[in-house]
């Protein structure tokens, strides 16, 4: 846990974070990332990748669960409880707002033209992080990171493969693998 | 009992739907459009669009609107703990094991799995909004022909963004505002 931060700084953090999420979890995790690792380094690197990996895996919207996640790690289950209302708060507040009028809201000429620029600096922000998540994986020379990052990332692009498919093969990649490893390790020491 | 159906249809989206986003349509228009009839075909369309429009989880976005619609302020509030109330038990779980078993081999092999392949996941998210932002086409759809038809403006804005962030090491909060407001002055000139 970390003793430079409260729950006051994790609910601002989060709130703000969440406010700014144009186009879907992916960007509230690169917000994150720089956020959490880089800027105040709350978190490191390594386990941002983690957590990342796990609310990819976990049911529910991607940006939720990396909140809880992120929450738990930092500040403990008061923690978790704390990001998560700083996620959905923005969201609640705006979307009920917005109900009273949306056909008014959908057709605003400024609106649309607004979101629709957004989308260029979405697609920045999370290659961006890709980039550098990438770097990370690659420079660590693993083979099998590196292979399983080209299996992945050739299946779902250029295959369509469902994302559960791609996590539970490449989750049971990793097992079998970490299962072979730790026997070898065992049979030479007896 | 107008509310645990709507606490209840929505812990099942929570529940059910993985991966995120657009991978939850299909059930959340199960739920909200044809077994409730909370929101015709063509709100639920006007809610994907508005949902595009404002940050927030699709998800959460639509339990907001449907909660609204249906039974006010105490529905939206309803609806969107029913979507968060059992993801966050299930993933406070894996938290849980996650930061107790760590080091252990399982754990370990697992993420080392999950690693690379999340970064694929992510990639693969990535270029599909650049797509979409560049050449107004969903990526299946995408061909070598459509080359040509290159959104200028959505491209020099891509390129600057990514110069800002990879360069200037800008906060991307400024770069996704500051495309929408590019976006306003190149749709007016």
């Amino acid at each position: 846990m970390h003793k430079s931060m409260s729950l006051t700084q994790l609910f601002t953090a989060t709130f703000r974070l969440s406010a700014f999420t144009f186009g879907g979890g992916y960007v509230i995790i690169s917000m994150m990332r720089r956020n959490f690792v880089e800027d105040r380094k709350w978190l490191q690197e390594e386990e941002m990748l983690d957590l990342t990996a796990l609310a990819q895996s976990a049911p529910g919207a991607v940006a939720i669960n990396a909140s809880i996640l992120t929450g738990y790690r930092l500040l403990g289950y008061p923690g978790a409880l704390v990001a998560v209302f700083g996620t959905i708060l923005p969201p609640l507040i705006l979307l009920s707002t917005i109900s009273f009028f949306y056909i008014q809201f959908k057709e605003n000429f400024y609106i649309s033209a607004f979101m629709k620029g957004t989308s260029a600096g979405v697609a920045a922000v999370i290659l961006d992080m890709v980039v550098r998540m990438a770097k990370k994986i690659l420079t660590e020379e693993s083979f099998f990171a590196i292979a399983i990052l080209l299996l992945s990332f050739i299946s779902s692009l250029f295959f369509g493969a469902d994302v559960r498919l791609v996590i539970f093969g490449s989750g049971l990649l990793g097992l079998l693998r970490a299962y072979y490893a730790n026997r070898k390790f065992k049979g030479v020491r007896s | 009992m107008l509310y645990l159906q709507l606490f209840w249809s929505f812990a099942q989206i929570g529940l059910f739907s993985f991966g995120g986003g657009y991978a939850a349509l299909p059930i959340i228009q199960k739920q909200v459009v044809s077994v409730h009839h909370w929101l015709t075909l063509q709100e639920f369309m006007d809610i994907l669009a508005i949902s595009q429009m404002t940050p927030g989880p699709v998800a959460i976005n639509t339990a907001t609107f449907v909660g609204m619609r249906v039974l006010g302020l105490p529905g939206a509030i309803t609806a969107t703990l029913g979507c968060v109330v059992p993801s966050f038990m299930v993933v406070l779980i894996i938290a849980y094991f996650y930061n107790k078993y760590k080091n252990i081999w399982v754990m370990q092999g697992l993420l080392a799995g999950l690693r690379p392949a999340t970064v694929s996941l992510i990639a693969t998210s990535g270029l599909g909004i650049l797509i979409a932002a560049l050449y107004h086409v969903e990526i299946e759809a995408f061909a070598i022909k459509n080359i040509a038809s290159l959104d200028i403006p959505a491209a020099a804005t891509f390129i600057f963004g990514m110069f800002l962030l990879g360069k200037r090491r800008s906060d991307p909060i400024y770069i996704i505002i500051g495309a929408g407001f590019l976006g306003i002055v190149f749709a007016l000139f």
